[in-house]
C-alpha cells in the first residue's frame, strides 16, 4: 500500500472534515496520564505521548456495556423478555493508536471470534472502528514489544500506520478502511518515501533494548509449568489488586450481571479478572482457583502457554509494558517468562539428549 | 400500512448486517413444576418455547447444558435433563443453592423466563455406537445421564448400543431422582440397572445399599476396548470411582465426565471457566479422564 505524505498545516482540517463520516476517538491528556476518549468538535488528538496509562481497549470491550433491557412490570406484556439495548454501530475512527494497542485488539479477536460463537457486542464496534496508528520514536524503558511479537512500526491490527515529523506525517495506508478514511479527510495525498519509513522503522526498534524469552514455551510441557515451584515466589508479593489485567489490553475477562431499579432492569457485562478470588468460586464455596498463587499462576499461564498452545500466534503480550510500570509490587512479565521458558528449554534439552 | 412495515424495516435492517446475539436467551414459560427429593431442594423445572420457532432451534445432544436466564436475577449454566427424544419441552431438575436457583425454586407455573443454548458439548454419541455403556451418576448430578438414557432406550436408538448398565446412587431412597422412571427401567430387560442408597431405614428396600463406588465394583461390568463409562457425581464419588474403574479394565480415554465450573458467557468468551488452554463450557463440559489428567484441576 502507499505511503503519503500529509501537512501539518492541513491536519486538523482534514479531522473536522472527517467527522463527518467517522465519530473520533484518540488520546487527551488528563491530569498527569493521556487517556483516549471521544474527540469533540474542534478538538485534535494529543500525540505527545509515550503510551496511554489504560489501554484503549474499552474503546471496542467498554469496561461496563449494557447488553440488554427489560421489564419486571407484571402489566407489561412483555414482562420479563429480554430486549436488546440500542447500540450506535456506526464508523469510528481512533486516532493515534500505539502498534502494541492495536496488535493487543488482533489477539484479544480470537477470542471473541472463536471457532463457535462470535460476540456481537465486541465484534459489531471492532467492525465498526477504522484504526489509525501511531509509530514510536521514542518508546518506554519498559517497552519490550519487538520480542513480543509486535514493534514501534507494527502494521498488524492498523488501517493507517503514521509517523510523525516536525512539520507533517507520514501515512503508511494498510487497508481499504484506511484508504477510506483518508479519502474523507481530503487531505492532499502527495506520495512520500516508503524507503525513510523503513529506515525509521529499524531505528526506532533499535531502542527497543527490554526482552521477554518466549522460545521454548510452546515446547514446555503444561503440567510441569503448572506444578514449578518458581510460582510460590512470583506470587508472594502480589496483593491481587487487578492493576496488570485491568491496564492490560489483552486482558479480556468480563462479568454479566443484573441490575434493577423499580420495575425495569437491565442486563450488563463489565471487566472482570483472574486476580479476583470471587472469580472462579462456585455456589458451593468451593473454589478451584483458592489461592493467590493459583490466581497469578492462571495470569502468566494463559498469557505465556495455554493462548501460545490453543491459538499458536504467540504470546498473549504485545510487549507494551504497563503491567512492568503499573505492578504496586514490581511483579514483572519478562522474569516470569524468563522462568517458564528455561523450564521450557529444559524439557527441550532433556528431549535432544535422550 | 406501508409506514408500518417501511419503520420495520428500518428497525430489523441493521441486526441483519451484524452479528446475531448469542447472548439473547429465548423466551421460555414454566409449564411444570416437580417437587424431586424428600428435603424438596431438588425441583424438576418443564418449560415450553413461547416462540415455537426458537423451538426449532434449540436442537440439542444428551450431556449438553443451557443457562437459565432470569430477568433481574442473572443466569445459571445447568445440564439438561430432558431428552433430545422428548419433543414439545425441554426440562432442568434444579438444586436450590444460589441467588439464581433459589429465586427460580419460588417461582410458579406459567411464570416467563429465559433459556439460552444449547450450550458446550455432549457424550460422544459417534463413539459411542456399538459399544458397552456403563454409566454411574450420584446425588443430583444424574440430569444429563437421564437425558442419555432416555435417548439410549428410545425404540429407535437402542439397537445402536450394546449393554447398557447403570449404578445410580443417592444419600436415601427419597433423594434419587427420577424415581418413577428408575423403577420402569428396572423392569426392563434391555438395561441392567443398580440403584443403590446410602443408607435406608425402610424394610421394604429391595434395591442396593452401598456407596456408589464399592457397588459399581460389585455389579459393573468389565471394561474392554468395547466398552465406555459416563461419570456424574459430587467430586469424592468421582474420586473413589476412578480407581474402581481402573480395576474393572476401563482405560482412560473411556472413562467420560462432565466437569462444573462456574460460569458467566457459557460459550467460550468471558474466561473464567478455563481448565488449562481447554473452557469447561465450550470445549468441554464432557472431557474424558486422559484429556483431564493432562489438564490443571482447577475446576
Amino acid at each position: 500500500m502507499k505511503v503519503i505524505k500529509i501537512d501539518k498545516s492541513q491536519w486538523s482540517q482534514g479531522l473536522e472534515k472527517l467527522r463527518n463520516s467517522f465519530r473520533l476517538f484518540g488520546p487527551v491528556k488528563e491530569k498527569a496520564f493521556h487517556n483516549f476518549q471521544e474527540l469533540a468538535a474542534g478538538q485534535a488528538p494529543e500525540l505527545d505521548y509515550q503510551n496511554t496509562r489504560l489501554s484503549p481497549k474499552s474503546l471496542v470491550f467498554p469496561q461496563s456495556e449494557l447488553m440488554f433491557n427489560y421489564s419486571l412490570d407484571k402489566e407489561d406484556p412483555e414482562c420479563n423478555i429480554l430486549k436488546e439495548a440500542e447500540k450506535d454501530y456506526g464508523d469510528r475512527a481512533i486516532i493515534g493508536i500505539r502498534p502494541c494497542d492495536a496488535k493487543a485488539l488482533s489477539l484479544v479477536k480470537m477470542n471473541f471470534n472463536n471457532d463457535q460463537y462470535e460476540d456481537p457486542y465486541w465484534l459489531n464496534l471492532y467492525n465498526a472502528t477504522t484504526f489509525v496508528g501511531l509509530a514510536c520514536d521514542a518508546p518506554c524503558s519498559t517497552c519490550f514489544c519487538t520480542t513480543a511479537g509486535c514493534g514501534p512500526y507494527h502494521e498488524e491490527g492498523l488501517d493507517v500506520l503514521l509517523a510523525e515529523r516536525e512539520d507533517h506525517f507520514i501515512a503508511k495506508v494498510l487497508t481499504d478502511k484506511g484508504v477510506r478514511l483518508l479519502e474523507s479527510a481530503g487531505w492532499p495525498q502527495a506520495s512520500d518515501d516508503e524507503a525513510a519509513l523503513e529506515k525509521a522503522k529499524a531505528v526506532a526498534e533499535e531502542k527497543i533494548v527490554a526482552k521477554i524469552e518466549t522460545d521454548s514455551l510452546a515446547a514446555a510441557d503444561t503440567m510441569a509449568l503448572h506444578s514449578a515451584d518458581f510460582w510460590e515466589d512470583i506470587s508472594f508479593a502480589c496483593i491481587n489488586c487487578g492493576t496488570c489485567t485491568f491496564s492490560c489490553p489483552t486482558c479480556w475477562c468480563f462479568d454479566i450481571q443484573d441490575e434493577v431499579y423499580r420495575k425495569k432492569g437491565v442486563r450488563m457485562r463489565n471487566w472482570d479478572s483472574c486476580m479476583f478470588p470471587i472469580f472462579t468460586v462456585h455456589t458451593t464455596g468451593h473454589n478451584p482457583r483458592d489461592t493467590k498463587l493459583a490466581r497469578v499462576r492462571q495470569r502468566f499461564m494463559h498469557k505465556l502457554k495455554y493462548f501460545v498452545d490453543k491459538y499458536e500466534k504467540g504470546i498473549m503480550c504485545v510487549g507494551c509494558g504497563r503491567c512492568v510500570r503499573q505492578c504496586p509490587v514490581n511483579i514483572d512479565i519478562r522474569k516470569v517468562s524468563a522462568l517458564m521458558n528455561s523450564l521450557g528449554s529444559e524439557a527441550k534439552c532433556a528431549v535432544q539428549g535422550s | 400500512m406501508a409506514i408500518a412495515s417501511q419503520q420495520s424495516t428500518e428497525r430489523t435492517r441493521p441486526r441483519e448486517e451484524f452479528v446475531e446475539n448469542p447472548y439473547l436467551p429465548y423466551p421460555v414459560r414454566i409449564d411444570d413444576i416437580t417437587v424431586e427429593s424428600e428435603d424438596r431442594n431438588l425441583k424438576t423445572f418443564k418449560f415450553i418455547f413461547i416462540n415455537k420457532d426458537d423451538e426449532a432451534q434449540f436442537v440439542y445432544r444428551a450431556g449438553q447444558f443451557a443457562e437459565l436466564s432470569i430477568a433481574g436475577v442473572g443466569e445459571i449454566p445447568i445440564g439438561i435433563a430432558s431428552s433430545p427424544v422428548e419433543k414439545g419441552f425441554i426440562k432442568f431438575t434444579i438444586n436450590k443453592a444460589g441467588v439464581v436457583t433459589s429465586h427460580l425454586h419460588n417461582m410458579q407455573v406459567g411464570d416467563v423466563m429465559g433459556v439460552r443454548g444449547p450450550l458446550g458439548n455432549w457424550y460422544p454419541w459417534d463413539l459411542l455406537e456399538g459399544k458397552n455403556v456403563l454409566i454411574v451418576g450420584g446425588g443430583f448430578a444424574f440430569t444429563t445421564l437421564r437425558s442419555s438414557i432416555i435417548y439410549m432406550l428410545d425404540p429407535a436408538n437402542r439397537d445402536k448400543f450394546k449393554n447398557i448398565t447403570v449404578v445410580y446412587g443417592a444419600r436415601s431412597p427419597n433423594m434419587l431422582l427420577y424415581r418413577d422412571e428408575l423403577i420402569e427401567w428396572e423392569k426392563r430387560d434391555d438395561i441392567n440397572m443398580h440403584i443403590t442408597v446410602d443408607g435406608t431405614d425402610d424394610p421394604d428396600w429391595k434395591y442396593n445399599v452401598g456407596f456408589v463406588p464399592p457397588i459399581t465394583e460389585q455389579k459393573a461390568p468389565e471394561g474392554d476396548v468395547d466398552s465406555y463409562a459416563i461419570v456424574c457425581g459430587p467430586p469424592v464419588m468421582i474420586k473413589f470411582t476412578q480407581p474402581v474403574l481402573e480395576k474393572l479394565g476401563y482405560d482412560h480415554d473411556h472413562i467420560i465426565l462432565s466437569l462444573e465450573n462456574r460460569m458467566k458467557c457459557g460459550i467460550g468468551m468471558c474466561g473464567r471457566c478455563g481448565i488449562g488452554r481447554e473452557l469447561v463450557c465450550k470445549d468441554g463440559p464432557v472431557f474424558t479422564l486422559s484429556q483431564v489428567n493432562q489438564t490443571p484441576r482447577e475446576y
